[in-house]
């Protein structure tokens, strides 16, 4: 599945809500299936005590990952070329993430037609955790 | 081929794409597509991951006490690129290769932030690029503060 350039226009917008109250247990899921067990991200007694935080917090990877859904479930898991972002805070449990895609613009490459788009996902205060550029291909 | 193997099985995929809440059937099956970012689980193969718990190696987390925060152990992740040269399935496997790339300093609120490059480059068996991953660090300077205010 990708899309063409007559599907997509620069201005529009795809908005999902990522995770609506984070729960611990989501977290624990991510270090499991990623291999990042970090003691930061699951362990309460190591975040507060040992590490200074006033609590664990998902793995800035998590909020990647989900991010990643808004821009698949755009234009296709095989289309992209590109995905990169920045942590700018600290995603809680308890958080309820939204993520905001955004056509930048549309190139005309060798390779054929690709299409930048802006990322933002921001908590329930609209604060920015991520930030954010990627590219994909589109059809011929 | 050189490089640190990381089989790709479709049973990881599956548990990747539900950790991070995602169901699109091209995840799932024999032939699974790998989600975006999957190509970060494979510090399940680095025999030396240190943010995995070894039998016979201390952890650092919490047990009977608190647990240690290393030192320099505060690092974050402040960035994370990819990019795509080809889609990742299951049943094949890359070759993961580590660089590190430039490092950096800023000043920060509380004193200087030291920033760092890993880049990691996953070929496939015919030493083709598939996926070039870049990571940033960033680690205070000097002794781990409290971090109250992070919220």
């Amino acid at each position: 599945m990708s899309l063409s350039p007559d599907d997509i226009k620069v201005g529009e917008t795809r908005e999902s809500v990522l995770v609506d109250d984070l729960k611990r247990t989501r977290i624990v899921q991510y270090a499991g299936a990623s291999g990042d067990f970090n003691p930061l991200h699951t362990d309460e007694r190591f975040a507060v005590e040992a590490a200074g935080y006033p609590g664990v917090f998902a793995h800035g990877m998590l909020t990647m990952g989900m991010t990643g859904r808004v821009l698949t479930d755009w234009v296709g898991p095989e289309s992209l070329l590109r995905f990169g972002v920045r942590f700018k805070a600290q995603v809680w449990p308890g958080d309820t993430l939204t993520a905001t895609a955004t056509v930048e613009s549309v190139e005309e490459t060798p390779a054929g037609p690709v299409a930048h788009f802006s990322l933002r996902t921001l908590n329930q205060d609209g604060a920015e955790v991520v930030t954010g550029t990627a590219a994909a291909r589109l059809e011929q | 081929m050189t490089g640190q193997s990381f089989p790709v099985e479709a049973g990881h995929i599956l548990m990747f794409a539900r950790a991070i809440g995602d169901e699109n059937p091209a995840y799932q099956g024999e032939t699974a597509l790998a989600p975006p970012t999957f190509t970060m689980a494979s510090a399940h193969h680095d025999p030396d991951y240190h943010l995995r718990p070894k039998p016979g190696e201390e952890w650092f987390g919490s047990g009977a006490g608190p647990g240690v925060m290393a030192e320099g152990g505060g690092g974050l992740h402040a960035e994370q690129h990819f990019e795509y040269h080809r889609p990742v399935r299951a049943g094949e496997t890359l070759y993961a290769h580590f660089t590190l790339g430039r490092s950096w300093e800023k000043q920060g609120r509380s004193g200087r932030l030291l920033f760092s490059e890993r880049i990691t480059e996953y070929r496939d068996a015919d030493g083709e690029p598939v996926v070039s991953a870049k990571t940033v660090a960033v680690v205070p300077e000097g002794p781990a503060t409290r971090k109250e205010d992070a919220r």
